[in-house]
């Protein structure tokens, strides 16, 4: 907007050492407060909306509501320090426990099965001489836009003997119809949604990562002979693997976190308990049962376990992946 | 002469796999050339099938009258689209709608905010040495890791002692900082901005923020637009902040809204038929989004990918 006259604008070319003299002085003067400028937003609100939620759970956690007498009037209901007292109960919580459990295994489902697809569709993208690769891509990626709770919704329709397809299928065919909405059928069922849900955008990530190998590593290998099978097996799985390690690690973390899925599901079967995951139990005790205090001890607890697990397996994986690969 | 080379070197850039099949010395080579690879594509062909599945079924199911939902076969179409339709836009006085418009302004507003806040904060770490970068860049990336309830009961609880729970900042505000936008951010500006750019800009005598506007948020604008679109899908998707936070159902994002309505149709199976036509039309406007923009933005974008 404010450019200097053309005179000027050619004569800075050689005027450009000396002009350009105090500035190192004043580029640092600037730079040295400038970061904090830029970054300043990101960081309040991750004070407000991050940080002081979690130091406020952390201190309701170690709290505990006293009731005095009859528990009324002003002042009868106290706000104490209760020590361990919500990690103990927490902790020794059956419905906790099991519904850890539950989501263990809907976890040791969906993870496998949802990354084995993701990279199984990315590696056949990736192969030569096949067709329908941008609609198959679209569409794969496409469950990525629909909502979890729209997702489960649907896939609760289609599983309603009466309305889905599958069990006109399994009519016509004389077979047996499961159950979907109760017992183990239920886990597959929930498991399948994720799966469904996730499937797709951990394909672009593997992919997008697969695209970026050189081409004359496959040359090489194919050179020596290798089939697509030998080089997607040998060359490209374990060229991917730090994206893979990657996926790995989100997925984990998004489903230990499963709760609009089941939630949305409770309304068409009796299959589901409010405590089926654990943060279910956490928003149940918190909104429904009124004490948020254990609620937030659990909480706390989930949050830490998540921590843990996640750091392990990534741990572990890329030990893996440092033995297996070249780097 | 660029003319001349420009078109094989293009096409053989798009589709590798026919001129590589026909290179002699591989095994299938000349016997069978440019022949597609069936299985693979049967395969993949197979799991589009499978992700289209739901949304083929709600495409037909929302045709249906309540009646024939039960009563024909799912993928036979019906004629009650429009009738549908009408209900749901009837049902109490057209809260459906509401509730779309709420999604869009949650989903639009927030989207462009936390864009703008990543791209802030991102070319602060990629550009800046300063202390403390690498520990504010991985406390923010630990956020990734608390589960939403964990967040929520808490923010949810100070929200209600600010007496700010059931309005839209209170669904708003909290969704504004992604720490996944602010590492895409930084990762973008590492990729697009060049340091001697920037430097330049400042021989110029122009001003870090003045850098920052005119040089590298251009430079980075594929990437915002990456920012943009997750934040849009995250939020549009969100259903437990709202779920949380609000109570007055004139608020309420579709989701939440969605979920109320099936809730209550848990009593009353006339309400599932517009439940599946809600369901329809909040499933499109980011299908089309999606499809719309896909000729000019790259979905390998959105893992952070910055070749080209």
């Amino acid at each position: 907007m404010t450019q200097p006259p053309r005179g000027v604008r050619r004569s800075y070319g050689v005027k450009a050492a000396p002009y350009a003299l105090p500035s190192p002085t004043t580029t640092l003067k600037r730079a040295r407060s400038a970061p904090y400028f830029f970054i300043l937003p990101a960081a309040v609100l991750f004070a407000l909306f991050f940080a002081l939620p979690i130091g406020y759970a952390i201190r309701l956690s170690f709290h505990k509501i006293e009731i005095k007498g009859l528990g009324l009037g002003k002042g009868a209901r106290s706000e104490v320090w209760a020590g361990l007292e919500n990690y103990t109960s927490a902790l020794t919580d059956s419905e906790l426990g099991a519904g850890a459990l539950r989501v263990l295994g809907y976890g040791a489902v969906v993870v496998p099965v949802m990354l084995g697809l993701a990279l199984f569709f990315a590696l056949l993208l990736d192969t030569e001489r096949v067709r329908a690769r941008s609609f198959s891509r679209l569409a794969i990626f496409l469950p990525y836009a629909v909502p979890g709770v729209i997702a489960a919704l649907l896939w609760g329709f289609l599983y309603l003997p009466d309305v889905s397809p599958f069990f006109y299928v399994l009519d016509a065919l004389g077979l047996p119809q499961p159950d979907l909405m109760d017992g183990t059928p239920l886990y597959l069922a929930m498991a399948n949604i994720a799966v469904w849900g996730g499937t797709g955008f951990n394909m672009i990530v593997i992919y997008t990562a697969l695209r970026s190998l050189p081409a004359e590593v496959y040359e090489a290998a194919k050179l020596d002979g290798c089939s697509e099978f030998q080089i997607a097996l040998r060359v490209k799985i374990p060229m991917v693997a730090p994206s893979l390690v990657l996926t790995f690690f989100f997925s984990i973390i998004a489903t230990l976190q499963v709760f609009n899925e089941p939630t949305t599901l409770r309304p068409l079967t009796n299959g589901i308990p409010t405590t089926w995951s654990p943060l279910m139990k956490v928003y149940n005790d918190a909104f429904t049962g009124g004490n948020i205090h254990a609620a937030s001890a659990t909480a706390v607890v989930l949050a830490l376990a998540t921590f843990v697990l996640s750091f392990a397996l990534l741990r572990l994986s890329t030990r893996r992946t440092t033995q297996g690969a070249t780097r | 002469m660029t003319g001349l080379a420009s078109p094989p070197l293009s096409r053989a850039a798009n589709v590798p796999g026919p001129a590589a099949g026909a290179t002699p010395g591989t095994p299938q080579g000349p016997p069978r050339p440019r022949r597609a690879a069936l299985l693979p594509t049967a395969a993949l062909v197979l799991g589009a099938v499978y992700c289209l599945l739901p949304v083929a079924w709600v495409l037909v199911a929302a045709t249906k009258s309540g009646a024939d939902l039960f009563s024909t076969f799912t993928f036979l179409p019906g004629d009650g689209f429009s009738d549908n339709l009408g209900d749901l836009g009837a049902y109490r006085d057209g809260i459906y709608w509401r509730w779309m418009g709420n999604s869009l302004f949650y989903a639009g507003l927030g989207a462009v905010l936390s864009t703008a806040v990543s791209a802030l904060a991102g070319y602060g770490l990629a550009v800046y040495r300063f202390r403390g970068r690498e520990a504010f860049f991985n406390v923010m990336l630990a956020g990734v890791l608390m589960p939403p309830v964990v967040l929520a009961i808490p923010q949810y609880l100070l929200m209600a002692q600010a007496d700010m729970t059931d309005t839209y900042a209170s669904v708003l505000l909290p969704l504004i900082l992604s720490p996944y936008g602010v590492y895409l951010g930084r990762v973008y500006a590492e990729a697009a901005v060049p340091m001697e750019l920037v430097e330049a800009g400042r021989m110029d005598g122009a001003g870090e923020w003045r850098i920052f506007l005119r040089i590298a948020a251009p430079m980075m604008s594929p990437g915002l637009v990456t920012i943009f679109l997750f934040q849009f899908v995250a939020i549009w998707n969100n259903f437990l902040l709202p779920f949380i936070m609000l109570g007055d159902d004139e608020k309420f994002p579709m989701t939440v809204g969605l979920f109320t309505l099936l809730k209550q149709g848990a009593g009353q199976p006339a309400l599932y038929t517009l439940v599946i036509t809600g369901a329809l039309l909040a499933v499109l406007p980011l299908i089309a989004l999606f499809l719309l923009i896909q000729r000019f933005w790259s979905l390998d974008l959105l893992s952070g990918a910055v070749k080209s």
